[in-house]
């Protein structure tokens, strides 16, 4: 039924902190490698050595640059996967019942079975978090990893998504919000966790960790700053000769005169 | 939006299909006999085909019938419900009055109301989405619905009404127009809003996920398709309504009220595929595009 359960016992979702993603698409990678092998039909690639490949991931990895009023720019790499909302635009629309968010942990799923590929779920989800699978015609999403999460075939330490499992920078943490004492509500309240696109009322259960601030230089120079000035401005010798003729190649911006 | 051709034609072709249903269902002094026959085939070809050429884009089209479970929640489930009520209703009202000769015009105002209850279950997929500004406003029911009573007007030869209903759907159109061109700004979504990211400052997308395009950007992004759109809006204006209007105040011939109805279809359909490909989603913010 595609109604939204009132409320759901656990709320199971991820923090994914911005301040240390690295943006190395591990993530990206295990994802697509666990759930090609697991729950649902696998997650097909078109032309994936030819001219304008295509491919189903349920985590993509995005990277942005960010210019405050004053100062450096800033590079943001943004992981980003179904946010599991609680007021799940996506669930309610499907006509058949395919997509469901699931009473006891609050994860939203795809029943393939019953899937048309209409793609009005993927419509309704303002974050990009579903993509219709090209091969199968059915749609896909993040499944928290539903297949690992409770797999008592797994060692305990594998009994979490792939991509957190994965991360090397550990920038992805899984846990439950609807707990104030788990690790993901502690970091959330921390580090002030927030809501992608909060106006439009989805109430997201994944949040994400703001960049801390950098660092600045604006205290004093070292005392031994002046005896490491640079001994020549300009190159002279054979190092001056070398440099004028790299420069007189075509490819490079004229320095000298 | 991707304008897909299948679903242009669906909404086109059965929005003037219901809309002539209705117009037939509430006739105090409907045809009968062989006249009745050519009116409803027309109107069932259009409306059952349009339902037809919708699914055409689905992934899974052996698996519609599913799609009629879940109406307490979703529109597109309610437009499957209702449509074929409406067609159910209205194949009876139609045999009565093509083999009996016989009125029942109670069971003609059910279908009417089923009919244009058809046609609003379609806008309502398009406007209930928060995910596109230019669509969510309750204007998008009122601009399908004027379409589908004016198409039908001028197909079951009502000259008189089609003309006012002509420069209604015109207005609405051309304030619909208006209204969404300012939407998406005035929703305040932005890609600061949309990364979280604006407490620090602006935001710019300096690398997608993946070089090449994938399903996301191809069904949600579609810039190209707004290049030509002033001109497009024009087009559509003077196929949809001008050119009809002119046609209508001709003295009356067979072949003027032909090219004016194909000229009105015309006209609507340019109408949607504009209305797919100027409207933006708010995932194209995530690649730096809307
Ligand atoms: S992120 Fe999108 S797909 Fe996931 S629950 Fe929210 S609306 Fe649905
Ligand atoms: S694509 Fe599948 S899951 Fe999504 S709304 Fe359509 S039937 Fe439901
Ligand atoms: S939780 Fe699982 S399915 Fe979801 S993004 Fe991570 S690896 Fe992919």
């Amino acid at each position: 039924m595609t109604s939204l359960p009132e409320k759901t016992e656990k709320k199971l979702g991820l923090v994914i902190d911005l301040d240390t993603c690295v943006g190395c698409h591990a993530c990206v990678i295990s994802c697509k490698g666990w759930n090609t092998e697991n729950y649902g039909a696998p997650l097909s690639d078109q032309r994936p050595y030819g001219t304008d490949p295509m491919g189903t991931f349920l985590n993509r990895v995005h990277s942005y640059e960010v210019q405050p009023d004053s100062g450096q720019a800033q590079t943001v790499h943004f992981p980003k996967s179904c946010l599991h909302c609680e007021d799940a635009p996506c669930v309610t629309v499907c006509p058949t019942g395919a997509s469901y968010k699931r009473s006891e942990d609050g994860i939203v799923l795809v029943n393939e079975t019953d899937c048309i590929g209409c793609g009005l779920c993927a419509w309704a989800c303002p974050y990009g978090a579903r993509e219709l699978d090209q091969a199968e015609g059915v749609m896909k999403k993040c499944t928290l990893c539903v297949d690992r999460i409770y797999n008592e075939n797994l060692p305990e330490v594998d009994r979490e998504p792939a991509c957190v499992r994965t991360c090397p920078a550990g920038a992805r943490h899984f846990g439950d919000f609807a707990d104030p004492e788990s690790n993901v509500s502690k970091l959330t309240a921390e580090r002030g966790g927030m809501d992608l696109m909060p106006e439009l009322g989805t109430k997201p259960v994944n949040k994400y960790l703001p960049p801390r601030p950098k660092d600045a230089w604006d205290g004093e120079e070292d005392i031994l700053a002046p005896f490491l000035t640079p001994v020549a401005e300009e190159p002279s010798g054979f190092l001056g000769w070398l440099d004028k003729q790299l420069s007189r190649l075509p490819g490079d911006g004229k320095t000298d005169s | 939006m991707h304008p897909a051709p299948s679903v242009i034609a669906f909404t086109t072709l059965s929005g003037l299909g219901f809309g002539l249903l209705a117009w037939l269902g509430i006739d105090a002094t409907p045809p009968t006999g062989w006249t009745a026959f050519a009116f409803f085939a027309i109107a069932f070809a259009l409306s059952v085909g349009g339902l037809i050429s919708s699914t055409f884009h689905l992934g899974r089209p052996e698996r519609a019938w599913k799609a009629f479970s879940q109406w307490r929640t979703s529109w597109l489930s309610r437009e499957g419900v209702c449509a074929v009520a409406a067609l159910v209703v209205m194949g009876l009202y139609a045999a009565a009055l093509v083999f009996a000769g016989a009125h029942f015009a109670l069971l003609g105002w059910l279908g009417a109301a089923l009919s244009l209850g058809t046609v609003y279950t379609t806008s309502m997929i398009y406007a209930q989405l928060k995910t596109i500004p230019r669509w969510n406003t309750p204007l998008t029911c009122v601009l399908y619905l004027a379409y589908a009573i004016t198409g039908g007007a001028l197909l079951s030869g009502r000259v008189e009404i089609a003309l006012v209903l002509l420069l209604v759907s015109a207005g609405l159109q051309i304030l619909w127009w208006m209204q969404g061109d300012g939407a998406f700004s005035g929703r305040g979504t932005t890609m600061e809003t949309a990364t979280g990211l604006g407490s620090i400052g602006t935001v710019r997308s300096a690398a997608p996920p993946h070089t090449a395009p994938n399903y996301l950007v191809r069904e949600f992004i579609h810039i190209i398709g707004r290049k030509h759109a002033q001109k497009l809006r024009v087009i559509s204006i003077a196929l949809m309504a001008v050119l009809p209007i002119l046609l209508l105040l001709l003295p009356f011939s067979h072949m003027a009220a032909a090219v004016a109805v194909v000229s009105h279809i015309a006209g609507v359909a340019v109408s949607r595929w504009l209305f797919f490909a100027e409207a933006e989603h708010t995932v194209g913010l995530y690649y730096g595009a809307r």
